[in-house]
Formats: structure tokens, C-alpha cells, sequence
């Protein structure tokens, strides 16, 4: 088969099971062996409102979903309305044309309207089986056989709903698939299916999953979009794989539970955003200073305060540099894919024990709540696993044991309660070596000197340990992009479409962002070119962070904050303009409105 | 005090059955002279020494304030962690090894008052943990505000007109929130608050012991204060611990007595770890960390 890159979007009310057909429809292609990225821009509502879900599939590794639209399915008179203008030029719109009065007005590309009443005869007026008559008809455009939808339907509907839902569902189906190869032209593009098949998951189910390949034993949520995925996931399968997870009244309670449990041997994780990170604060800072090592989860969306509760952004990276008062040794990293965010776990638990401190992951909607095809046998569930200088049996140390030793890597010998032998208390107070307080009557200034030096070189051995980020691309480029996190795919492919066109480009991007070695990371950003830092948010936290770290100080702006993540030519437009004008900031225009 | 720079902390060998003295901590407290704490102190040490088991059994949890000082003065693994939150760390404790005893000790106003989320949830929940509350109806180390067990009309540092508000009932509300042993005890009755506590320790489930602990410094004086409680206080006659509505009765009466003793016990509920299967295999802590590759390639399967 040809190179193809083709993208298929449903849209309508919530309620009308967009995500139930995007789901199947994914897995369809999935199950075909296809590369998919799938991306929902939805309302924080249960029914009302609107949501539009994208489905790109690819010949190539996707990795967000894209710039055009070449099939468009829309559920509602809203979503036609809408999305009538996004169908790129040569595409199609499925629509219900029991619902409108008048054809939609574009000469440009295949309109195929279908009648829910003529294909299902069904006299509900929730019209419950669209979605289904829908999605046959779009499998049927792309050349897509009809028993992998109908293998879908049987699996969601059998167990729950029984038979006699299934049948409807399967006519429906039929009779859709039939109307279409009767009286639509197919795409050119026809999908084969290929070997093997694929398996499809979001970002928030990765990060799950690469806590316990990790060994999580212990995960507290409150729930709160968009992490809420990694709740979803921990909870079913918690019981299986030996994992305590629990739902707490608040995310102080979350973050303190998380405390205990990593305390007394556990290795113990949680997830929120921006919000609950906030209440999160003041632990985190406890966790630095009682040298329990923990992984906290921010899955960012747009700020600030209860902000765009399902909406994208970047905007929590000040607020997790400078979470809870004082200086603490702690690790930030922003996972550059969904599948890095499987990977990034157990890297992260093994950098938290061994050095004894908070590690939080800073990621977004867009990566949380995207999702993607995987080569099953590319998870690795057996991880590399260092829990440090742990002490768990008597005898481990010989008689005198001091909790907060002063050591040259920083790094004290940490015994867990139980172990015989080795009582301590450990202390939010500022201690002593042994865990007794400095604070109170027996402050004393040279103590606090020793405990906050021998605390703070731990940061050297991380800042050792986490590798600079790379130079992407031709050395000798004429622009460099320069992003960090999730939007590692859209910038690559950004830099891909401007060298095609002609522009060298090459990119730098950031996943390990605290502590930041700086001698390291200058030495790649001397490589770069014109620079133009690319991010999610109003203020560029990110370009003053490293100006601030490095004393690098990018040449412009591609910055977006209205909640939409970035599409690949909004980063390419960006940069012509950029180069073009004596401006050093740009903000891409989002054309889909949902 | 001169203190030794690197003082070991060595679990002694103990000889015979464990006494009070084998859980005294390396560390004096640093109460005013006087302070109910240290009945307190001296009660939990006597009620972990009659449990039987070893120092390193024993987790000691609390916030801050005067009496969350507390762990530092027994021999156990401890946890000195932020004000309010001890009952949150102590449960993921209790998740992370259910075979150690956790007790978590403090004040009104770590427990009362910005711990008041966790209170609630946790008796909920009833998670088998000792809450003592060394409760003394002021701010303490912050130099003397009122807390949420001051009484009305008490001139405090931030009440200078008189308390206007209503001190909440803090046994009340731990029978109504779902906690399955409540006691009130006076900190200068160290064999019935022993006994309370190694019965709290003893008992499978949340277990709460609010305890009058008199404030010698932001209450008057020792003698006015010791003089108001000594002839408040009375134990509770003839009352049925298992039934929860007269345990009720008895926590709202008023008047100028204050009733001490158990309240309430109910054996009938499982807590909340003894219901959790994952815990049936051991403690987590003690687990091996990996999951198998069959339980991943399972994992994928589903997603597929």
C-alpha cells in the first residue's frame, strides 16, 4: 500500500456516543494493524454541548492529530453547521438528512447524507444507533470490512445490553454499509489490513500502566479531568495486580496518604491537575524534607484556577518548579509522547529512590487523554528497578543507625518501620542526622547548614543522571524549534514540513527539565539557529525558565493559550512568519471551534 | 542542653516482657512543667509496653503543635509530618504495612481544626488506627488562640472580646462519623487512659480517644485549670458501649459535668484494611514489585 495520511472526525452532542464510535472506529483501525492518534475536543458537561473527536491515521508513526480533515461525520445539525468548513477540499461529510431542511453548500467535496428513519426504522427519538449507521458508512468510504464493526458491536453490547441490542445494532450496520456502497464513491485511499495487529490506549492508561510495570503498590486519587484516566485504570485492575488504590476526600489527603504509604516501603503514586496540585503543595515540600521518594502526576489543562477544566494547556510548569516553601531536592520531567509516558514512570521511581525526594510529572490533556497505537510487545513490563539504599532487614547496618547520615552524594541509608533496628523519627521540622529536631530550642545554625547542604547535593547526583536533550534534524539549519513535553510530535512534524518546503529546520526539545545541568544543555543550544521556542501557554514559562537556567534567550515566540492544542501548520505558519517579520512572537489562529 | 551530635538510637534487647521505660524516647519532652501531655505520654508508652511486641512494631504518627511533639519522646518508628495531616499519612502507612500498630497523636487544633477533612473521612473509613487527641482547647505553640474546642465567651489572644463560637463535640462526632471506638479521657488518670489506649490498640478498627489534656500555660495557670476539670470530670455508670444511641445521648448531654470513659465500641464491623483483599497476601511493602509478563501480556490483550 501507498503512503497515505488520512484523517476521519465525528462530531455532535455529548450524549450522542461520539466516544464510543471514535473508540470503535480506533480500534477498527488498530485491529487493521494502522498507525492512529486520536484526539476528543470536548466540554466539561455531561449532556449539552458538543464534542468533536479526530481520528488520523497514518502510513507513517502518528504522533498528534494532524491538519486536515478528509472525512467528516457529523451526528447533529450543530456539527454540520460547524465542521462543514473543516472537510478538506476532495473529502466527505456524513450527515442525518432527517435533520435538515436544506443541502449543505459545498461543491467541493462528497456529500453523503443518510436517513437515520430509512435505515433503521427505529422510532426512537434518541436516535441511540446513528453512531453506528454513521461509522459503517465511513468504514465503507475507506474500504474498511463490515465484520470488524460488527465484531465491535457484539463485544460492547452482548454482555451489557443482550441480544435483541445487538441484532438492531448489527442491521443497522448492514443496512448503513449497503446504503453507502450503492450511492457513495469511495476514497481513494482503501485500507489493508496488516500485520500485526495494534494495541490502542491512551496517554493517561500508559502512565497507569508504567506505574505498576514500576511496582506501584500504592495510588490515591481525587478525581479531577484529565487525570482521572489514571483513577480509571488503576481501579479495575488494582485488585489483580496486588496495587491499594483509594479515593480520598481531598487531594491533601491524596498527596499525605501517598507519604505514608512510600514511607513504610510502598512504592506509592498519584495523579491530579493544576488545582489539586496546588492543594498538593505543602506535602510535596514534606516529602523533600523527610527524604520520601513519591511520583506525582500533573496532567495540566488550561488555567488559571478551575480554568478549561477539559482543555489543554502548558501552564502549570511555575507552579510545580516552585511547589511548597523552601529549597528541596526534586525531580521534574514532561514525557514527550504517550508511550514515553509508559517509560517515564519507572525512570522516574527509580530516581526518587535513589535519591529520596518528590518526583512529579508534568503533562497535559493532549497526551493524558490522547491515544494511540502500540506493537503489543513493545511495553516492556519488566523495567529496570533501583530502590536505592534501602534498608528492610536487621543487621543491615551495624548497631548505630542515623536516619539522615551526612554523606558525600547526600543520599542516607533509608530504613523502613518494621525494620528491627532501626527506629527514627522522621521529622517536617528541620533534624538532625538522627531525625531530631533543629528547630524549637535546640536551633542551631551550623546543623541547619550541614542538613541543608548534604540535602541539596542530591541534586547533583540527578542533575548527572538525567540526560540533555538532543538536537534533532541538520546541524547547520536555519531555524531552530525548541519545545518541551507533549508537544514533541507536532514540533518534529512541523520541522519535517518546513524542511520540505524548503526551510532547514532542525529541533531541540526538553523532557527532563528540573534539575537542569546547564553546561550540558548549553552546549546543544549553541548548535541552534534562529530559535523559536514553541509552547502552550500565555506567558512563555518555559523560554523564561531556561533563560533563567542556561541564560539562553530565544530569538521568538510560537505560543498558543486558548485550549486547543497545537496543529502542525499553526507551528509552521509560525515560523515563516517569524523569519519573515521583525516580530518575535506569534499566535496561531485555531480554526475548529468546538 | 548539650546534646551529643550523633546520638545512636539502639532498639536495646528486651529482657522479659517490655516495660514503660523500654518505650521512653531519647528525647525529653519539652512540655511546660505541668502539661497534661505528659500523663498522655506516659499512659501510650505503659499501653504499648502491655501490647508485647517490639519498639520497631510500633508506628507513632502526628502533626504539629505542642503535643504532636510527641513521637520524639517514644521509642518507635515515628512520623513528626504537617499540621493536620497526620491521620492521611498514618492511613497510607497502615495500607503500606497493616501488621505494625499505628498510632497517630496530637492536638484539637491539628485534629479539630485543619485536620477537620481528614477526621471526618477517616473515622468513615475505619481504618484500624489509635487517634489520641491531646485536647486542651487552645493554640498552644502559636502563643494562645482559641481552637475549635474553646468554650463560649473565653478571652483568648485572637477571641479578646470572648469566644462567639460553638466549640464542636468532638465525640459526637466520631460516633455519628463512623468511628468504631470513642472514649473520652482525662489526661491525669494514667491507669483508665492506659487502659483505653491498649483497648484502642487492641480493637480492629478506628479507634478514638479524645483526651482532656490541660494547658498550663494559656488557661490560667495549672491550679486554675486542673481545679476546673478535677471536679467536672466524671466517668460514665451503667452505660451500654454497644449501643450507638445512647452513646449519642451521652456525647450531646450538657451540663457542667463532662462524662469520661468509653462511649461507644462496635465489634461488628470489619475495618476497612481487614476488607481489603490486596492485603491478604501481607503487607505491600513486603511484596515483590514487578508485575508478571503474563499479567502485562494480559494488560495489552484487552487493549487490543
Amino acid at each position: 500500500m501507498a503512503k497515505y495520511d488520512f484523517a476521519i472526525a465525528l462530531g455532535g452532542a455529548p450524549g450522542q456516543g461520539i466516544e464510543t464510535a471514535g473508540e470503535s472506529v480506533s480500534q477498527i483501525f488498530a485491529r487493521y494493524g494502522l498507525n492512529v492518534f486520536t484526539y476528543t475536543a470536548y466540554q466539561s458537561l455531561i449532556r449539552g454541548g458538543h464534542s468533536f473527536l479526530t481520528i488520523r491515521i497514518s502510513s507513517e508513526p502518528v504522533t498528534n492529530h494532524g491538519d486536515k480533515l478528509d472525512l467528516i461525520v457529523a451526528l447533529d445539525r450543530g456539527s454540520l453547521e460547524k465542521h462543514l468548513p473543516h472537510v478538506s477540499p476532495g473529502g466527505a461529510l456524513i450527515y442525518n438528512s432527517d435533520d435538515v431542511k436544506q443541502e449543505p453548500e459545498r461543491d467541493d467535496i462528497q456529500l453523503c447524507p443518510i436517513s437515520y428513519k430509512e435505515l433503521t426504522n427505529d422510532p426512537d427519538r434518541n436516535k441511540r444507533m446513528l453512531n453506528v449507521c454513521a461509522s459503517s458508512v465511513a468504514l465503507q468510504l475507506v474500504g474498511v470490512d463490515l465484520s470488524m464493526l460488527e465484531d465491535i458491536i457484539i463485544r460492547a453490547f452482548l454482555k451489557r445490553k443482550g441480544q435483541a441490542v445487538v441484532d438492531a445494532n448489527v442491521a443497522a450496520a448492514r443496512a448503513s454499509y449497503n446504503y453507502a456502497a450503492e450511492h457513495f464513491t469511495p476514497f481513494d485511499v482503501q485500507f489493508e489490513k496488516q500485520d500485526p495487529p495494534l494495541a490502542f490506549g491512551s496517554g493517561n492508561m500508559l502512565m497507569a500502566m508504567g506505574g505498576a510495570s514500576a511496582g506501584v503498590k500504592f495510588y490515591a486519587a481525587y478525581p479531577m479531568s484529565p487525570s482521572t484516566g489514571i483513577l480509571h485504570w488503576m481501579a479495575p485492575n488494582a485488585r489483580d495486580l496486588g496495587i491499594i488504590v483509594r479515593q480520598c476526600e481531598d487531594e491533601i489527603s491524596v498527596i499525605n496518604m501517598v507519604i505514608g504509604a512510600a514511607h513504610t516501603g510502598a512504592r506509592a503514586m498519584c495523579a491530579t491537575s493544576g488545582g489539586g496540585f496546588a492543594l498538593m503543595s505543602e506535602a510535596i515540600g514534606s516529602a523533600g524534607m523527610m527524604e520520601i521518594p513519591i511520583v506525582v502526576v500533573n496532567v495540566q489543562r488550561g488555567g488559571p484556577s478551575t480554568g478549561l477544566p477539559t482543555k489543554t494547556e502548558q501552564g502549570d510548569l511555575w507552579q510545580v518548579l516552585g511547589a511548597s516553601q523552601g529549597d528541596f531536592p526534586k525531580i521534574v520531567v514532561s514525557p514527550t509522547s504517550i508511550m514515553d509516558g509508559f517509560n517515564t514512570i519507572p525512570e522516574l521511581f527509580n530516581l526518587v529512590d535513589k535519591f529520596q525526594c518528590p518526583g512529579m510529572v508534568l503533562t497535559d490533556l493532549y497526551l493524558a487523554e490522547g491515544r494511540t497505537t502500540f506493537p503489543p510487545d513493545s511495553i516492556n513490563w519488566q523495567p529496570k528497578i533501583d530502590r536505592g539504599e534501602l534498608i528492610t532487614e536487621q543487621g543491615q547496618t551495624d548497631g548505630e543507625y542515623l536516619r539522615y547520615q551526612i554523606t558525600d552524594s547526600g543520599i542516607s541509608p533509608r530504613a523502613i518501620p518494621g525494620t528491627p533496628g532501626h527506629m527514627h523519627v522522621v521529622a517536617t521540622d528541620d533534624h538532625d542526622e538522627d531525625g531530631g529536631l533543629i528547630s524549637d530550642e535546640f536551633t542551631n545554625p551550623h546543623k541547619r547548614r550541614d542538613i541543608m547542604e548534604k540535602r541539596q547535593r542530591k541534586m547533583d547526583g540527578i542533575a548527572e543522571r538525567l540526560p540533555p536533550p538532543t538536537l534533532e534534524g541538520p546541524e547547520d539549519a536555519e531555524v531552530t524549534l525548541i519545545g518541551w513535553g507533549s508537544t514533541h510530535g507536532v514540533i518534529s512534524e512541523a520541522a519535517a514540513m518546513l524542511r520540505e518546503a524548503g526551510t532547514s529546520t532542525n529541533h531541540i526539545h526538553f523532557k527532563w527539565l528540573y534539575p537542569m545541568d546547564e553546561d550540558a544543555v548549553n552546549e546543544v543550544l549553541a548548535k541552534s539557529a534562529y530559535s523559536i521556542i514553541v509552547e502552550c501557554n500565555y506567558t512563555g514559562q518555559f523560554a523564561r525558565f531556561l533563560r533563567g537556567e542556561t541564560g539562553f534567550k530565544a530569538d521568538s515566540h510560537i505560543r498558543k493559550y486558548d485550549g486547543e492544542p497545537f496543529m502542525p501548520h499553526h507551528v509552521v505558519d509560525g515560523a515563516r512568519e517569524l523569519l519573515n517579520s521583525k516580530t518575535d512572537l506569534y499566535v496561531p489562529y485555531q480554526e475548529i471551534v468546538v | 542542653m548539650a546534646r551529643s551530635a550523633r546520638r545512636a538510637r539502639r532498639e536495646r534487647p528486651v529482657q522479659g516482657a517490655p516495660t514503660a521505660r523500654d518505650f521512653k524516647g531519647d528525647v525529653s519532652p519539652d512540655w511546660c512543667a505541668g502539661c497534661g501531655d505528659v500523663g498522655v505520654l506516659n499512659a501510650l508508652q505503659g499501653a504499648y509496653a502491655k501490647l508485647g511486641r517490639g519498639n520497631h512494631d510500633h508506628l507513632t504518627v502526628s502533626g504539629i503543635g505542642c503535643s504532636s511533639n510527641l513521637p520524639g519522646y517514644v521509642k518507635t518508628y515515628g512520623m513528626h509530618t504537617l499540621h493536620g495531616r497526620a491521620l492521611a499519612v498514618a492511613t497510607g502507612a497502615k495500607f503500606a504495612n497493616h501488621e505494625l500498630n499505628v498510632v497517630v497523636t496530637g492536638g484539637d487544633g491539628d485534629g479539630y481544626g485543619i485536620g477537620g477533612n481528614h477526621f471526618i473521612h477517616t473515622m468513615r473509613k475505619n481504618i484500624d488506627l489509635l487517634y489520641i487527641v491531646m485536647n486542651n482547647e487552645t493554640y498552644g505553640l502559636t502563643v494562645g488562640q482559641a481552637s475549635p474546642t474553646t468554650i463560649v465567651g473565653e478571652q483568648t489572644k485572637s477571641t479578646p472580646f470572648g469566644n462567639l463560637e460553638t466549640p464542636l463535640n468532638p465525640v459526637a462526632m466520631a460516633i455519628v462519623a463512623g468511628a468504631t471506638y470513642v472514649a473520652r479521657a482525662y489526661s491525669s488518670d494514667g491507669p483508665k487512659l492506659a487502659e483505653l489506649m491498649y483497648n484502642g490498640m487492641q480493637h480492629k478498627g478506628f479507634a478514638f480517644i479524645d483526651v482532656i489534656s490541660p494547658c498550663v500555660t494559656w488557661k490560667g495557670g495549672a491550679r486554675v485549670i486542673f481545679d476546673y476539670w478535677k471536679e467536672r470530670v466524671q466517668y460514665l455508670e451503667g452505660h451500654d458501649t454497644s449501643d450507638r444511641a445512647a452513646a449519642i445521648e451521652q456525647a450531646v448531654k450538657t451540663g457542667h459535668e463532662t462524662q469520661l470513659g468509653l462511649f461507644y465500641h462496635d465489634t461488628s464491623r470489619q475495618s476497612l484494611d481487614e476488607m481489603e483483599p490486596v492485603l491478604k497476601n501481607g503487607p505491600i511493602a513486603h511484596q515483590p514489585l514487578s508485575i508478571t509478563q503474563e499479567q502485562g501480556d494480559a494488560i495489552v490483550q484487552r487493549m487490543m
